[in-house]
């Protein structure tokens, strides 16, 4: 979407490490025609005149005259540089300095597997609520297959949150202190609650396999009532384990995942409940399903409208979540979170149908954590992300003084 | 050193001593860094001296291709980091570049008025550095003595004035021959002799030691879940290298991009501000290094106010571009324990314009948690409504 010849694109050399970034470098071979010594308006001079005159880090296609430059003997714009945006960028390049392009804040060290910690924590969570909804109406199938989910969906939680620690074998530290500020803290005491519960439920579920008779047959007449308690005890736990995630990535710099705090635990908990129904109908027959297709109803449309929200009510900062993979990841998940909607109210009778779309909920699901979570990575990565939302907050700060002392 | 009473300004605003909130009683008065970029000479000592005292590890001898700066910024093997950037611009104020020619009044006349009116570079520097405010620029008094043209009115703001219509006046260069292209390594001399391809030799170098700015309302430390961060007695910032473990939290909640977690070590590090030599009574190893006085370490009201003092005079001299950073405690976090004199906008030297600590929407962010969690709740119930089928 880059818009060739673009009078606003003020190109710039900024990316030092064309290699750092795939996704720039294509469009930053040296175009021929801005070769040598093609005289262009000089943004810094000196040395960055110098890497611009060999073509340095220009982009192809990018107007290089900018009119009204900084060198302008005209008043200068406030902060006088005109930069280049991202590639793929939707909305006009915003202008803006920076260091070399670098980025201002680090990138998140988290890796994949933090999405797919939201993703299964956010599974575990909805099929334990959904099971206990089961065990309350007395589907025995979807109960058992929904406590199966969420106990694997829990191990899987801390799988993928332990193995990404620097320091896996210190996980513990985190079980030595409680700490409000910290949502990771939160966190952990929740899934420590959560887990247990959800696994005790699931493992009283194995209880049908014993003899009917003796100690053993005690034993599992009393798994069915212990299994309940710890299935509710879980499902009290559920709506946190489900929404404590979004405040842990909205309690930080990154810009698209604070900016949007306040959609994001609505996001989560749709998506939750959708994926957790999304289980529900594809391992449940349809007679079973009928809560899950509800759930699936209510927590794809409380997904897709607090994800609108997200992707559009930002400015700026909404942009990663429409552009490159992120913005291909949250486009496929409406798509997919929409049908499963769909097929969840039409597939009352058929069971491949409900399953289809139990199936459609679970993969957008997925990717809707996978989009957040690579959206907050695009937004440290370019540093317009930070510098110009900082920089309009500055402007509206002192446009409030200088009314307020005239 | 656990705080045992969580203040209600424990999030965000104004605090006066963040080791007295953390719960210390009767601390010393808070340590912290005044760093002027305008005697920065951009030595890189304070980076050496960082590494040596710390057993910081070497990071990668990289050549960068973007300037003399090779380290690129701070990271978890480079607690003190110079930025250095080059910029055209005209020496002292209203001095333009082309004035009213199309190649303009170039640096070289100007530094022909200097001469020519018998101004000692060096004395009219060293007087900047010692004496009262009141100096005059030596570009103005260059002119004056000589007569010549100036005063563009640009000043602060930064970047400098230029010349663009006379540069798109003069945009007849030919095609520069192949031996001569510029391969993006840093030149052997200052840029000075080296006219740029328009033939201005107009430029300044900025320099800038950056480091933690050890927050007031330091986002690390509030989110780090097992305790590593703590706030020292001396209302500094310090990560606890057997307690951490390495989940990386705190890596994406600071707001100036300084801590990391460490290549092949797993945990996250960042500058101390010595805390071993601060309690010896020790300066830090940068500040002890640093040759021009560009660190300064001592009690932080004492450097707002130096630091407030030299903004003073330099603007009494006509460098209006010379601003404070981090040094208002009313600031989005609360104001920087490592605060800097800057000679142009933050984000020129990669630092964030405006940055706020994150934990101060985390109330709210808890309170959308809360119905957001209602909402599922009250979802699972509709859905469980009426009779089996
Ligand atoms: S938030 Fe960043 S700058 Fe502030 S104390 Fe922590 S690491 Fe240093
Ligand atoms: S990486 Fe270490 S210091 Fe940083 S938040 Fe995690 S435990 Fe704390």
């Amino acid at each position: 979407m880059n818009t060739p010849g673009s009078p606003t694109e003020g190109a710039f050399e900024r990316d030092p490490h064309p290699d750092a970034d795939p996704r720039r470098t294509q469009n930053q071979e040296p175009h021929p025609a801005h070769q040598g010594g093609q005289s262009h308006h000089d943004p810094l001079g000196g040395q960055a005149a110098r890497m611009w005159g060999a073509g340095m880090g220009r982009r192809d296609g990018a107007a290089v005259d900018a009119p009204g430059g900084p060198d302008g003997g005209k008043p200068r714009r406030r902060g006088g540089r005109r930069r280049r945006g991202d590639p793929n960028a939707v909305v006009p390049d915003a202008e803006f300095r920076s260091y070399y392009g670098r980025p201002v804040l680090k990138r998140p060290v988290w890796t994949h597997d933090i999405a797919y910690y939201l993703f299964s924590g956010g599974l575990a969570a909805g099929s334990s609520m959904l099971a206990l909804v089961a065990d309350a109406r007395g589907d025995a199938t979807a109960r058992r297959n929904l406590r199966l989910t969420s106990l694997t969906a829990v191990g899987a939680s801390a799988y993928f949150l332990i193995i990404d620690l620097g320091k896996p074998e210190r996980f513990y530290n985190m079980l030595r202190v409680a700490k409000v500020t910290s949502p990771m803290s939160v966190g952990t005491w929740i899934l420590t609650g959560f887990g247990p519960l959800c696994g005790a439920a699931a493992v009283f579920e194995g209880a049908v396999l014993l003899p009917q008779r003796g100690v053993w047959g005690l034993a599992r007449t009393l798994a069915r009532p212990a299994a309940s308690v710890a299935g509710a005890g879980a499902a009290l736990f559920a709506p946190l384990l489900a929404t404590y995630t979004a405040v842990l990535f909205a309690d930080t710099a990154v810009p698209s995942w604070h900016e949007p705090y306040r959609e994001l635990p609505f996001v989560f908990a749709g998506s939750a409940l959708a994926s957790g129904a999304g289980a529900g109908m594809l391992l449940s027959p349809v007679a079973q399903a009928v809560p899950a297709r509800r759930a699936a109803v209510l927590g794809a449309t409380l997904e897709l409208v607090a994800a609108h929200r997200m992707e559009n009510e930002h400015g700026l900062v909404s942009e990663p979540f429409r552009i490159g993979r992120p913005g291909k990841f949250l486009r496929a998940a409406r798509a997919l979170t929409a049908a499963g909607a769909v097929g969840a109210v039409l597939g009352r009778r058929s069971r491949v149908v409900s399953a289809a779309a139990g199936a459609c909920l679970l993969t957008g699901s997925f990717l809707t954590r996978m989009a957040v979570f690579e959206a907050g990575i695009t937004s440290v990565e370019d540093p317009k992300y930070v510098v110009v939302p900082q920089r309009e907050r500055v402007a509206a700060r002192d446009a409030a003084a200088a009314t307020a002392s005239a | 050193m656990v705080p045992r009473t969580v203040a209600p300004n424990s999030f965000a605003g104004r605090l006066d001593d963040p080791a007295a909130n953390a719960g210390y009683e009767a601390p010393p008065p808070r340590k912290g860094f005044f760093t002027d970029t305008s005697v920065c000479i951009g030595c890189k000592a304070c980076e050496v001296a960082c590494k040596e005292w710390n057993m910081v590890p070497e990071d990668g001898i990289d050549l960068l291709g973007m300037s003399y700066d090779n380290t690129g910024g701070l990271g978890a093997d480079s607690w003190r980091a110079v930025a250095f950037i080059e910029q055209s611009r005209p020496i002292g104020r209203g001095t333009p570049a082309f004035d009213g020619t199309t190649t303009g009044g170039s640096s070289d006349a100007l530094q022909q008025d200097v001469v020519a009116a018998g101004i000692d570079v060096f004395e009219e520097a060293s007087r900047l550095g010692t004496a009262l405010p009141g100096g005059t620029p030596i570009a103005d008094a260059a002119a004056a003595a000589t007569g010549a043209s100036g005063g563009c009115g640009c000043g602060s703001g930064g970047g400098g004035c230029g010349s663009a219509p006379a540069a798109a006046a003069a945009t007849t260069t030919t095609a520069a021959p192949a031996s001569e292209q510029f391969l993006g390594m840093p030149g052997m001399l200052a840029p000075a002799p080296l006219p740029d391809r328009e033939g201005r030799q107009d430029v300044r170098w900025l320099m800038m030691s950056n480091v933690c700015k050890h927050c007031t309302h330091a986002a690390c430390l509030d989110v780090c879940p097992t305790g590593a961060l703590f706030r020292t007695e001396f209302g500094t910032v310090v990560v606890q290298q057997d307690v951490c473990n390495g989940c990386g939290y705190c890596v994406s909640a600071c707001p100036y991009g300084v801590i990391d977690k460490r290549e092949g070590d797993g945990r996250a590090w960042k500058c101390t501000l010595c805390y071993d030599r601060l309690g010896n009574d020790e300066t830090p190893a940068c500040a002890k290094a640093c040759p021009t006085e560009s660190i300064q370490y001592g009690d932080l009201d004492e450097l707002r106010e130096r630091a407030e003092a030299r903004r003073q005079q330099l603007h009494d001299v006509g460098v209006t571009e010379a601003r404070l950073y981090g040094e208002d405690p009313d600031d989005g976090v609360g104001g920087d324990g490592a605060f800097f004199l800057l000679l142009d906008e933050p984000e020129v030297y990669g630092l964030p314009p405006d940055p706020v600590v994150t934990t101060r929407d985390l109330p709210s962010m808890y309170k959308h948690m809360a119905v957001a969690a209602g909402a599922m709740v009250l979802g699972a119930l509709v859905s469980g409504l009426g009779r089996r089928s």
